[in-house]
């Protein structure tokens, strides 16, 4: 679980402001709005790679952030996805064996031996997010996990996302996918010019946004 | 010994010393500046660095080895130390500058990586540098590469004096105008296979870990 409360980070000529976030355990929360709007930001202040200028951040359990981009390690698939565990201080073996179950799980397990940096882009997610997992976090921060990959490994990705749900785990997802946030979200939040505009439960943000500027966006009438 | 064997095992044996001596000051200063992220001045100050001319470093050590010059009393002009010494700073920004840029594209995902694993600041310096493998071995390259055909600062420093300073790219130099082609183009196919076993043998041994 993730509580923020005026939770504030300032760049030149950009603000980022929330005055309440919660990421509860087993729901996905979903975090829509245009480029620029500071979804990035959150996340990475969320997951503690950046300090707010101001607010307070309350984390229970571990939470691991999966970048646009994972950067993977110049080493084998299996490496990869022990490498966290390995962080913490596990002997290598049991790390491994650890390891081989999460790329089982993501359906990885025939690339073991392979180096990581060969794979898909849809395979470096679906490591990535081993990797991320094998570490048992309480929550999982998502930025586009599946921005430009094809409908299968989108669909493979989703079903993963929907079962760390499932399994418990807090799940805030950045995505500008808004059917994808529809499938998922339990609940959504929509940040324009780094404020919330809108959030609630996805069903009433989604079939009944409140704001204008909710709907505009939803409509694909706000471009950006 | 056969005058090429000699003046080949020469040639490797000041080129490795001297990209020694530059690894040993250019490997941390590259690691440190990529790590924690240079400022202007120091990549300025390497790339240009980079472009050092030969024969201006030859000069600067010829006046500081020669009888007359500030280390004089040394006795090093014309020698094979100070022939290494002097290819040593044309292979210092060389690694210095590949080990920085090569480390710094690295850095922030690595750094945030580990960071988002839950790992301290520590944990994320050593995976850098066990991330940085094939950039060191890339660096040693470049800069053993620039060294062992360098023919400028080789010179002027070293005389090129048979039997005690003469490296390939001299030999072929004077075979050249010597007229002796055959020769020249033979120690230049020499010198060009002696740089590709080297770094050959950079890849194979430097990258061997990864995967």
């Amino acid at each position: 679980m993730i509580e923020a409360e005026g939770l504030e980070r300032r760049y030149p000529g950009f603000r980022l402001f929330l005055d309440r976030l919660e990421a509860r355990p087993g729901e996905v929360l979903a975090v829509v709005g245009p480029s620029g709007a500071g979804k990035s930001t959150l996340l990475r202040l969320l997951a503690g790679l950046e300090a707010p200028d101001r607010g307070r951040l309350r984390r229970r359990g571990p939470a691991v952030y999966l970048d646009q981009q994972p950067y993977l390690l110049e080493r084998t698939v299996l490496e990869n996805a022990a490498f966290g565990l390995r962080l913490k201080g596990w002997p290598a073996a049991r790390a491994r064996v650890r390891a081989r179950e999460w790329l089982e799980r993501v359906g990885l397990s025939g690339l073991a031996a392979r180096p990581a940096r060969g794979l898909s882009g849809g395979e470096r997610v679906r490591l990535a997010l081993a990797r991320a997992l094998a570490v048992e976090p309480a929550a999982l921060l998502l930025d586009e996990p599946t921005a430009n990959l094809d409908p299968a490994n989108v669909a493979r990705i989703e079903a993963l996302i929907g079962a760390e749900r499932a399994a418990g785990r807090a799940v805030v997802l950045v995505t500008h996918n808004l059917f994808q946030a529809r499938r998922l979200a339990d609940r959504a939040l929509f940040l324009l010019e780094g404020t919330a505009v809108e959030a609630g439960p996805a069903a009433a943000f989604f079939e009944r946004p409140a704001d204008p500027r909710t709907r505009a966006f939803l409509s694909g009438a706000m471009v950006w | 010994m056969n005058e090429v064997l000699e003046i080949t095992l020469r040639s490797l044996g000041v080129s490795g010393a001297a990209t020694l001596i530059a690894a040993a000051f250019g490997l941390p200063l590259g690691l440190w500046l990529g790590a924690r992220g240079a400022g202007r001045l120091a990549r300025s100050l390497l790339y240009a660095g980079m472009g050092l001319p030969p024969v201006v470093v030859g000069l600067f050590f010829y006046f500081l080895f020669s009888r007359s010059g500030p280390l004089g009393g040394l006795g090093l002009l014309y020698t094979l130390p100070a022939v290494a010494v002097a290819e040593s700073v044309l292979a210092f920004p060389l690694i210095a500058g590949f080990t920085m840029a090569g480390v710094a594209s690295r850095a922030e995902g690595v750094r945030r990586l580990v960071k988002s694993l839950g790992g301290n600041e520590l944990q994320a310096f050593l995976t850098l540098l066990a991330e940085s493998r094939r950039v060191v071995v890339a660096a040693l390259a470049a800069g053993f590469g620039a060294v062992i055909s360098e023919v400028g600062a080789v010179t002027i420093v070293g005389g090129d004096i048979r039997h005690a300073t003469r490296v390939l790219t001299t030999a072929v130099v004077l075979e050249t105008r010597k007229g002796e082609l055959e020769r020249a183009a033979v120690l230049g196919l020499l010198l060009l296979g002696v740089t590709l076993v080297v770094s050959g043998l950079l890849v194979v041994f430097g990258e061997r870990e990864a995967a």
